[in-house]
């Protein structure tokens, strides 16, 4: 059975997957990545199954070595990263040979960074996932000295590949939908928080972030008084005046905040990634325009894998460029053809 | 007896989800209602529902849109609704759980007792004579939300919060109990303790409870519940009874 060996590790990495749908009944969220994009885009690359478990990196990476040479991905937040000094590129396949380091360091731009190995993480399952939900008990956050089963890289010499990420870093507008509570805010109330530029706040994790403001103030009609009810991830509690409370993966599964709409799972990677102090607006949509944005999981995969690319690399990217011997392979100009 | 009941509301709740609203404040009705409806949309196994919960006064039914899309969902309920009895209220389970209500178990006690009128032996004794039922789960996984007490035990939460308790702690506000399972501030106020654990994620049946379930609490002594607690071959000496 091949290794990950954790050599150092920021303070907010946790092996996660697309969660574990199906409790809710029970009170336990699904959970899973934070930004599920950022697992398609790695399956994509790989050609792994999307349901493989990866490292999700909060804030900052660490240093890994596996004891199997295997192809990996960057995804999500953009890190600085290289594997025994020479740099990796996000967003394309690489490969880790057997004890060298990989190194993956801070955040330069949005919040959680997966590194995806070809073979998954295989620790074993629990209620069907492998993906640590802290809040639940389950799984744990990672440390130095941690090793992790790995699964074999089923495809070792399959060509690299690179893939354009969906820009989700730097906030902007944010498309909601109504919710059941979303006329427990008067048409006031709900222009003063579309017409609201929101700074993320630098509190949040996993199960959700909040929002700064300087301006308006707004609030459910009747306050803070309401029978606590189902919430789903995406769901914008306010939870002071004008204070909203954005509900992520790992949320609880019932809530007492009013909450004037939900953002809608297409832009919800734009949440978990704005780093503390990025803008945020929120756009209402009618429900047949939100409902209209779903797709499976399974079709934006396809998408995904039809938008990766052989990886030609631009001189641009490679950091080393001057240790390359860019003319000892110059020809005659004719010694390629029948050789 | 089928008595006239008012109209629930459908609303979204996210691009898979319908919530059936059955009350805007939690009455013991509407609870009966939406734990009763919940069992009856799982039963009627409609064609792309994925799941299926209840709180204190709705059902979310989830849906994958790749199999089914929101009106016909829509119209999945309402049929539902139409033939809608008059909720079967009967419990299917009782569990009995033993409590310590003594001075290291139960800090705020005195002060609930206070605020609902009665001596901390007559607040215990009422505990006691009251079967419960859970009302909702959630928050934390297996939570549960226990209703509903005597009217006195209306008391507000406090308006501060208490950062952390200890797992199985007996919680109460607004004539309800929790028994808790989170690891998050509250604002409910600590009138006991259990060993009892409502979740178990590394077990083949990891939640406890269902909506519906009644429970009893039987006071213990601290020295007897010390000795509960050191028994791991039980879950806090709890007992769950099939009742049909």
């Amino acid at each position: 059975m091949a290794e990950l060996s954790i050599i150092s590790a920021g303070n907010g990495l946790t092996v996660q997957d697309l969660g574990r749908p199906g409790w809710k009944a029970q009170g336990l969220s699904t959970g899973g990545a934070a930004d599920p994009l950022a697992l398609l885009e790695a399956a994509a690359l790989l050609g792994s199954a999307p349901t493989q478990a990866v490292i999700e990196m909060m804030g900052f990476g660490g240093r890994f070595s596996v004891s199997e040479g295997t192809r990996f991905a960057l995804t999500g937040a953009a890190m600085e990263a290289d594997v025994d000094g020479v740099r990796i590129i996000p967003n394309t396949t690489s490969f880790l040979p057997a004890g060298a380091t990989l190194t993956i360091g801070a955040a330069k731009a949005g919040v959680y960074g997966y590194v995806a190995f070809a073979g998954g993480i295989t620790t074993p399952k629990i209620m069907d996932s492998r993906a640590a939900h802290l809040t639940a008990g389950i799984g744990k956050r990672l440390q130095a000295g941690d090793t992790l089963p790995l699964g074999t890289d089923p495809d070792r010499m399959r060509a690299p590949q690179r893939l354009r990420a969906e820009d989700r870093f730097g906030g902007g507008v944010v498309r909601i939908m109504p919710g059941p509570q979303t006329d427990f805010f008067d048409q006031n109330a709900r222009d003063a928080f579309t017409g609201t530029t929101f700074h993320r706040s630098p509190r949040g994790n996993r199960q959700g972030i909040r929002l700064d403001q300087t301006g308006a103030e707004f609030g459910a009609k009747d306050g803070l008084n309401h029978v606590s009810d189902l919430i789903v991830p995406g769901d914008i509690q306010i939870t002071g005046a004008g204070v909203p409370y954005v509900l992520l993966a790992e949320c609880q599964t019932i809530g007492g905040y009013p909450r004037i709409g939900s953002v809608i799972p297409a832009d919800l990677p734009k949440i978990a990634q704005a780093a503390p102090g990025t803008p945020l607006q929120f756009q209402f949509l009618t429900l047949e325009e939100a409902d209209a944005t779903t797709q499976s999981q399974a079709t934006k995969l396809r998408q995904l894998t039809q938008l990766c690319q052989p990886m030609v690399r631009d001189p641009h990217d490679i950091a080393d460029l001057l240790r390359y011997q860019l003319i000892s392979g110059a020809t005659r100009g004719d010694d390629l053809e029948g050789s | 007896m089928i008595t006239p009941q008012s109209q629930p509301e459908l609303r979204p709740l996210g691009i898979d989800g319908v919530l059936v609203r059955f009350a805007r404040t939690l009455t013991e009705a509407a609870n009966a209602r939406a734990i009763g409806f919940c069992e009856r949309v799982k039963s009627a196994e409609i064609t792309g529902v994925t799941e299926v919960a209840s709180s204190l006064v709705s059902v979310r039914v989830g849906f994958d849109p790749q199999l089914t899309n929101r009106a016909t969902i829509e119209d999945a309920i309402q049929r539902l609704l139409t033939s809608e009895q008059a909720a079967d209220n009967e419990p299917k389970r009782l569990w009995r759980i033993p409590a310590a209500f003594g001075p290291d178990f139960a800090p705020q006690l005195h002060e609930v007792a206070t605020l609902a009128g009665l001596t901390p032996a007559q607040a215990i004794a009422e505990i006691e004579a009251t079967t419960v039922r859970v009302i909702a789960i959630g928050f934390a996984p297996g939570q549960p939300y226990l209703g509903m007490l005597p009217p006195a035990w209306d008391v507000p939460r406090q308006s501060t919060l208490t950062d952390s308790l200890p797992r199985g702690a007996l919680i109460c506000a607004v004539r309800q109990l929790i028994v808790w399972a989170a690891d998050a501030p509250t604002g409910w106020r600590h009138i006991g303790q259990t060993a009892f654990r409502v979740y178990l994620p590394d077990a083949p049946t990891p939640f406890a409870f269902e909506p519906g379930d009644a429970v009893q609490f039987s006071a213990v002594s601290d020295s007897e519940f010390r000795d509960i607690q050191a028994n791991t071959d039980t879950n806090g000496g709890a007992t769950c009874e099939v009742l049909r």
